[in-house]
């Protein structure tokens, strides 16, 4: 697998009346392409600041970042790496930028000087690969928050990248909008093959990627499979996160001395229990 | 009993294409000193319910009493209805303006009429309970960070000492560290005295925790209002109008299915750790 998005000792830091706060303190990090990778951290580790590097919004203090091999200081190719990574935000009234569905999603290709006809067909792609076909005549202001962000989606995919990067894209939505954008983006990552990295606060969302990344500080303190990371309990909430309650459950019974494995959905956490109780 | 709402319905635009009725019937009350959970899914009328209690919106039909009285009787005193009952709105720091948050927090005190030294002690106190310094409240609002300003216009509410408090998604947006500082902060203002607290959460984790009583609000009407455990127990019909049930009670909920005879009104670890542990005791597991 080749990589996608690698940084090599990435350091980033703001200038503030104080004095100088240092966000990253030395990110390496490699990405392959195709992969699923959840980020988490409390307010403040440096998870979004990271995120901003894949596509160059942001640009590294010291070390580097490549996408696809291309290093994102490369001022004449800042286009080519943000056509191949997007880019989707939090709060969804900030993204939309027309007010009929099929114009926003048409909005990068207009920048792109994509041809109408191509447009066409890339705009009916897009929208269906998030489930929106229906809407695309309609005006964006009366969507709810979870059919305006998949539109945000739709606008990132339309450009075809290799790579899409959700920072923390549920955080507004209610229950149902939820469970529409990670429906939508775990499509987009097994159906398309699109790279997956997910900034979230939802230790439940994190649990269902290829790998969790667990940013602490401006560092990264565990990097391994959902299974793995969330097993940590006591390391988690020690860095103020939360495990998903499956996983804390099998945790807690195992401390009382049963033999019990790990989970970290429903299902997983109902077998392992049925396990315990067949045993007899 | 201090709040009270009878036969509530709201019709949003009557009498035009748009009309849409917001509020069907609904009609509960709450005892001083409760902790009630809010919950619905996005348009099931939760917000409007809110903005219903402290008399910003006047229901097309139906009453609410605030300690015996209705609060429409004399629609000129409204006003005495806001200070009582405060309701904190989503994403309430857009609303800061403030030079300080001094300044932002002592609005509401001063239009309730009351002197500067009154109006200190209750920022004092306010601050106190959200966590703010005093060094932080000379400071301008757009100088905190996220969580800070949230606890600050939640404080500018609180600094009118409102009989009933009302929180809309008051933990929207925030990290896990965040939400709990948040809500044992809350927990703490509703066992500090004889403090009501209406707390509307998308989060049924957040709600279980916190409330004795839980309405659950379904286009409009009052679908269900109960005990906390009690209301748990109607999960699939929870989970049937939209709103999502806690992992652990899904947990339970699968267990049973597959024959295993376990309480499924279950919402935290703890009680499940515990059930479960009776059920493998009870079968010499452990």
């Amino acid at each position: 697998m080749p990589n996608h998005i690698k940084t090599v000792n990435l350091e980033f830091s703001y200038k503030t009346d104080d004095g100088v706060t240092d966000v990253l303190k030395g990110i390496d990090l490699e990405i392959t392409s195709g992969s699923f990778v959840a980020v988490i951290g409390h307010n403040g580790s440096g998870k979004s600041t990271l995120a901003k590097h894949f596509n160059g919004v942001l640009l590294p203090c010291g070390g580097t970042v490549y996408v696809n091999g291309i290093d994102t200081r490369d001022d004449s190719r800042i286009f080519d790496i943000r056509q191949r990574v997007g880019m989707v935000f939090q709060n969804p009234d900030n993204q939309i930028v027309s007010s009929i569905v099929e114009e926003d999603v048409a909005f990068a290709l207009e920048n792109l000087g994509v041809e109408p006809a191509a447009m066409e067909k890339r705009i009916s792609e897009a929208l269906a690969a998030v489930n929106m076909t229906e809407y695309r005549t309609h005006a964006t202001y009366k969507l709810s928050g979870g059919q305006k962000q998949r539109i945000a989606i739709a606008g990132v995919i339309a450009m075809r990248p290799d790579c899409i990067v959700l920072d923390e894209p549920t955080a507004m939505l209610d229950p149902v909008g939820r469970r529409e954008v990670l429906r939508t983006i775990r499509s987009l990552n097994r159906q398309f093959g699109i790279t997956v990295i997910l900034i979230t606060h939802y230790m439940n969302e994190a649990a269902g990627a290829d790998r969790v990344i667990v940013m602490n500080d401006g560092k990264i303190v565990m990097d391994d499979t959902a299974q793995s990371v969330f097993s940590q309990v006591d390391e988690l909430k020690k860095l103020h996160l939360d495990v998903p309650q499956e996983t804390e459950l099998l945790y807690e019974l195992a401390k009382e001395g049963i033999d019990i494995g790990t989970a970290t959905n429903v299902d997983e956490c109902v077998t392992q229990i049925m396990k315990v109780l067949d045993r007899k | 009993m201090i709040l009270k709402a009878e036969n509530i319905t709201h019709i949003y635009s009557p009498k035009t294409p748009f009309e849409k009725k917001a509020l069907d019937d609904v009609s509960f009350s709450i005892e001083k000193g409760e902790f009630v959970g809010l919950i619905g899914h996005t348009g099931s009328g939760k917000s409007t319910l809110a903005q219903m209690l402290n008399g910003l919106l006047r229901p097309s039909s139906g009453k609410i009493y605030l300690d015996g009285e209705d609060i429409w009787a004399k629609p000129k005193e409204i006003r005495k209805v806001r200070f009582a009952v405060g309701v904190v709105f989503q994403y309430p720091e857009y609303q800061l303006f403030g030079e300080t948050v001094y300044a932002d927090m002592a609005l509401g005190p001063r239009n309730m009429g009351l002197s500067e030294q009154e109006i200190k002690e209750r920022i004092e106190e306010a601050a106190d309970f959200v966590g703010l310094t005093n060094e932080q409240l000379k400071r301008s609002p757009f100088e905190l960070s996220g969580g800070q300003k949230r606890r600050a216009a939640i404080g500018s509410i609180v600094a009118m000492r409102p009989k009933v408090l009302v929180l809309d998604e008051p933990t929207a947006g925030l990290d896990p560290y965040g939400r709990e500082r948040l809500l044992r902060r809350i927990r703490q203002y509703h066992e500090s005295g004889d403090k009501t607290v209406i707390l509307i959460s998308h989060s049924m984790e957040e709600i279980a925790e916190n409330a004795s009583r839980i309405l659950v609000m379904n286009h409009g009407k009052l679908e269900l209002c109960d005990k906390t455990s009690d209301v748990f127990r109607h999960a699939q019909r929870l989970s049937d109008i939209g709103l999502s049930i806690p992992h652990i009670t899904r947990v339970m909920l699968a267990l049973k299915e597959k024959g295993v005879d376990v309480r499924t009104d279950i919402f935290t670890v703890e009680d499940a750790k515990a059930e479960l542990l009776r059920v493998m005791r009870g079968a010499d597991i452990v």
